[in-house]
């Protein structure tokens, strides 16, 4: 009933730093600051090229949104309906509210198999749960088979991007990792590897292939699930995804419930946004598509386990819940100027970036303290917005989710209703956005501080201590002019200008 | 025409020049400009950082000051967007919360008629000469809620190229954000340092002595930052240039 | 209660202050997005196809049907395939001039089978210019969906201008989903390495497509 484990060693969020701190690491990594200046330009440049192509990309991104926002507003209604198909098709559907009982149900069907590996196609959703580590602990080992998931799990590393989980380890760093740890879960990196990108993707084709030959088992997600006929899609590049979903005897697709589009009809739209959105390719390499089980084609046995873990408390938010309509492109971490910076790590999660930033809040809760930073990293400059191909407001939902850690308020935990306490930390704030008000509800008082900072500025610091450290750390303050406007204007242009409404004396009711 | 200035908080306070800049260029161009002393602040700061209860008021105030004039005019673009884009916004969330039309009927007045200084001159005044004169290489930094928010386009630009003497460079990486973002400039400030380093260095690789935005608080951050990077650049608000002429030459 | 009414139910309560909605989902969504991009002939967009195949990096070849299986037999030779996977159903007169060891597309074979044989040749269901995309849906002249994935060497054969659609609607109309579908772009890539495109990872390496017609 939980729904507080999230189950990911790494991305466990009680006991992360808050967004600032990790981010102040990463920003002064240089290596790492280039590889992801390196992969987010030389992305944003395509992308553009690729969206460019299709003259009619608003109204394809518009028509995106509408048929997500349409398939949550009646969502019960589509996912009864997606169970119907699947298991009319041949498939058994699974629900579960949370990521231990998802991790519980995959365990269970791996056992029931007899098997003690699993091949996996990258899965934002089996991230989320931590299912490796969930069947690890089980005795079965999950091997991943996206090139960029292998130099993660290789590297005990932690993924950073939802596309290219790897994409802060630039090609030299792939090579080392590939020559010293492929030897310890199997056939060893060929000798005298180079960094060429061409090498190292065949020493990743040696490698897995002979763990896609003999597997048993496939573990996947699925970018779409069609309610009407109970398809599932998976788009992919290398052709890891097809090995998965069609060699093994048995395949156990873990899908968030949010992934579900009422008609075939629908893959019209994404079919086209999502590819020209992620790898800025008018398609991808590979696209499966499969309706239950296909005799004598494909796993006998198919498995699809529907995963909450959250997804019905950001449902319950009017304004967060366009969060929901995400299609995992991951467009808005390559624009993002907060993510090239600060890398994928900072946001503690599977999903970093801007999505990250208003995903985690809402799926996590606002408790832990990573949680509570996350709203705040964001310039609000809206790249973000303006590249989602379902047009999620990121920006809407990141102030929407600051008033959240400030005010507390209403909210849906576990799918329970809950009142949130204001977050720990903001009390300064909280008082400075007080006076705030209070003085700029009152022209006098402003004027008042106006003229006190004029007469002073000769005594202003350059630098400031305390709080004030964090702007003048790398930036000089502006200087202090003689006289503010205001003065200059009742000086110059004689006295008090208003028409019709109030006065200079007027106040804040 | 009679328009009001709303000149914005930090403006009046830190950037009296670009305001006296906003009344020169605008009385040459025929318009008769009003400062309304009741003015403050938009909320927007409050707003942003999640206190949007707290900039309620603000916003009634903003609107009860502002609501007589024909037309208001604020060389912000941020604070432009907070009045047009978010104003509403606030007035749907009150409904949202049971709070009935009374917010979103009290704002509505001031919505249509807010308009960013550049928007006022293309759009208003239709002009794009300005009879400015400014011999300088300059080059221009779209701020993000004037680009994005606003839809500014290339009205900025426009103005830019037809002012006497002004050679204007291409910014390498223009659309990028600057790293201001308000309370982000503090919350985050180490990211937001290392974009405010990045625009500086692609501002001085064009080799332009200025860097012109059309919104002073995101020059604050960039100049601060250029005086500590010591580069020679120096940032002005697109008003000192467009307001600047042969006879009375800016700074 | 099961997870399932538990997670329904939430779902119901989350919804609880949207209004009531009974507009049926044809009308729901606006669909003023365009068929097709472009207006095209029937020739021009067997040449779209082609250009855009090629530049994901797939080999295209042209022929008449009297050519075709002088071009299959030529690709197999030139490629120095010993082994050739062949779906059932495919038109015999497609490898009636080659004498390279022809495997049949079995339930049987294992995975380690499969890796032994050199190439495979099939038709294709549809294909779209667009894209470049060829759409394989497991008909009996494609087979199963394996025998396109385990050989390194993928030989498909359009028939144009039939089985040439423009876009990716257009598609979609012509597919059954209760087929299992493969849609396949160029020869397998990756853009995990510094997001840059290289081709050639566990899919077939080179996609040669012959356009015959």
């Amino acid at each position: 009933m939980s729904g507080t484990f999230v189950g990911m060693p790494g991305f466990h969020p009680h006991g992360l730093p808050a967004f600032p701190e990790a981010a102040r690491e990463a920003v002064r990594d240089t290596t790492l600051r280039g590889n992801l200046r390196h992969a987010t330009h030389t992305i944003r440049a395509k992308r553009a090229r690729a969206v460019a192509e299709v003259a009619d990309w608003a109204e394809l991104r518009e028509a995106g949104k509408r048929i997500k926002d349409h398939t949550l507003r009646h969502l019960d209604h589509y996912l009864v309906r997606l169970e119907e198909s699947v298991t009319a098709a041949g498939g058994t559907v699974h629900w579960a509210a949370d990521a231990e009982e998802a991790n519980r149900i995959v365990t269970r069907l791996v056992k029931e198999t007899g098997e003690s590996e699993v091949v996996k196609v990258k899965s934002m959703a089996t991230q989320e749960t931590g299912l490796n580590e969930a069947l690890e602990a089980e005795g079965i080992r999950a091997y991943e088979t996206d090139l960029a998931e292998l130099i993660v799990q290789l590297g005990k590393d932690r993924p950073s991007h939802i596309l290219v989980p790897a994409i802060h380890r630039n090609r030299g760093e792939i090579r080392d990792v590939f020559r010293t740890e492929m030897g310890a879960w199997g056939r060893p990196a060929p000798e005298g590897l180079t960094d060429t990108p061409a090498e190292l993707a065949e020493a990743a084709r040696l490698h897995l292939r002979e763990k896609f030959l003999r597997a048993k088992v496939g573990v996947s997600g699925a970018n779409f699930m069609i309610a009407e006929t109970g398809t599932l899609v998976v788009v992919e590049s290398e052709g890891n995804g097809r090995m998965c979903l069609t060699l093994p005897e048995t395949l156990i697709s873990v899908v968030g419930i949010e992934k579900t589009v009422p008609t075939w009809r629908d893959l019209e739209v994404f079919l086209q946004t999502l590819p020209r959105s992620s790898t800025a390719e008018r398609m991808n390499p590979y696209t499966s598509t499969w309706t239950g089980t296909t005799d004598g084609d494909g796993p006998r046995v198919f498995h699809l386990v529907l995963l909450d873990n959250g997804r019905t408390d950001t449902l319950a938010d009017e304004v967060g819940r366009q969060a929901l309509r995400c299609i995992r492109c991951s467009a808005c971490l390559n624009v993002c100027p907060v993510y090239e910076r600060a890398g994928g790590h900072a946001y503690g999660s599977v999903y970093p970036g801007p999505i990250g930033a208003i995903l985690s809040p809402q799926l996590r809760g606002t408790g832990s303290e990573i949680d509570a930073s996350l709203p705040y990293a964001s310039s609000l400059c809206g790249a973000c917005y303006e590249v989602c191909p379902v047009a999620i407001d990121i920006p809407e939902v990141l102030v929407h989710l600051r008033e959240r850690v400030v005010q507390g308020g209403p909210a849906v935990r576990g799918g329970n209703k809950v009142v949130l306490k204001p977050a720990k930390g903001h009390a300064a704030e909280r008082a400075a956005m007080r006076a705030a008000r209070w003085a700029f509800g009152r022209p006098g008082a402003l004027r008042t501080g106006q003229r006190l900072a004029s007469r002073t500025r000769r005594l202003h610091p350059r630098t400031l201590p305390g709080p004030g450290r964090a702007w003048t750390g790398s930036r000089d303050l502006p200087p202090v002019p003689a006289e503010p406007f205001r003065d200059w204007w009742q000086r110059t242009q004689g006295g008090d200008g208003g028409i019709g409404g109030i006065g200079g004396k007027g106040a804040v009711k | 025409m009679r328009v009001a200035l709303f000149l914005t908080c930090v403006n009046d306070t830190l950037y009296p020049d670009t305001g006296r800049a906003v009344v020169k260029l605008l009385t040459r161009l025929g318009v008769e400009v009003d400062f309304p002393l009741a003015q403050t602040c938009c909320g927007q700061a409050h707003y942003n950082t999640g206190y949007r209860h707290g900039a309620e008021p603000l916003a009634r105030h903003f609107s009860d000051v502002f609501r007589d004039y024909e037309a208001i005019v604020t060389p912000s673009g941020s604070c432009g967007a907070m009045v047009r884009e978010l104003y509403p916004r606030m007035g749907e969330r009150a409904r949202a919360e049971g709070r009935g039309d009374t917010l979103a009927a009290a704002l509505a007045p001031v919505v249509p008629k807010t308009y960013e200084l550049t928007e006022f001159l293309v759009d208003v005044l239709g002009v794009t000469d300005v009879g400015a004169s400014y011999p300088h290489t300059v080059t221009y930094h779209p701020t993000c809620h004037g680009l994005r928010a606003l839809g500014l386009g290339d009205r900025p630009l426009r103005l830019l190229r037809a002012v006497e003497g002004l050679e204007l460079v291409e910014l390498p990486g223009a659309e990028e954000c600057c790293g201001f973002g308000g309370t982000f400039a503090l919350k985050n400030a180490d990211v937001s340092a290392a974009m405010g380093a990045d625009k500086v260095r692609n501002a001085e690789s064009t080799g332009a002595e200025v860097l012109c935005a059309a919104d002073n608080s995101c020059l604050m951050h960039i100049g601060g930052t250029m005086t500590r990077l010591r580069t020679g650049m120096r940032p002005v608000h697109i008003a000192e240039i467009l307001a600047s002429t042969e006879e009375e030459p800016a700074r | 209660m099961s997870s399932r009414e538990r997670i329904l139910g939430r779902v119901r309560r989350a919804l609880a202050d949207v209004p009531k909605d009974d507009t049926p989902y044809e009308r729901a969504v606006r669909r003023d997005y365009a068929r097709e991009h472009g207006r095209r002939t029937a020739e021009q967009t067997v040449d779209l196809l082609a250009e855009n195949l090629a530049d994901y990096r797939a080999i295209v070849h042209r022929t008449g049907t009297d050519g075709l299986a002088g071009v299959v037999a030529g690709l197999l030779r030139e490629r120095g395939a010993s082994s050739v996977l062949v779906p059932p159903g495919l038109d015999e007169g497609w490898l009636a001039a080659t004498g390279v060891t022809r495997v049949a597309d079995r339930a049987e074979s294992t995975p380690h089978e499969l890796d032994r044989v050199s190439s495979v040749v099939t038709a294709c269901a549809v294909a779209i210019a667009e894209t470049g995309t060829l759409v394989l849906d497991g008909s009996p002249d494609q087979g199963r969906r394996r025998i396109t994935l385990v050989p390194d060497h993928h030989i498909c054969v359009v028939r144009v201008p039939d089985q040439v659609v423009s876009s990716v609607p257009q598609a979609l109309e012509r597919l059954d989903p209760a087929r299992p579908l493969t849609w396949i772009s160029g020869p397998s890539a990756t853009s995990d390495i510094e997001l840059d495109r290289v081709e050639g990872v566990h899919g077939p390496r080179t996609l040669e497509v012959v356009l015959v017609g």
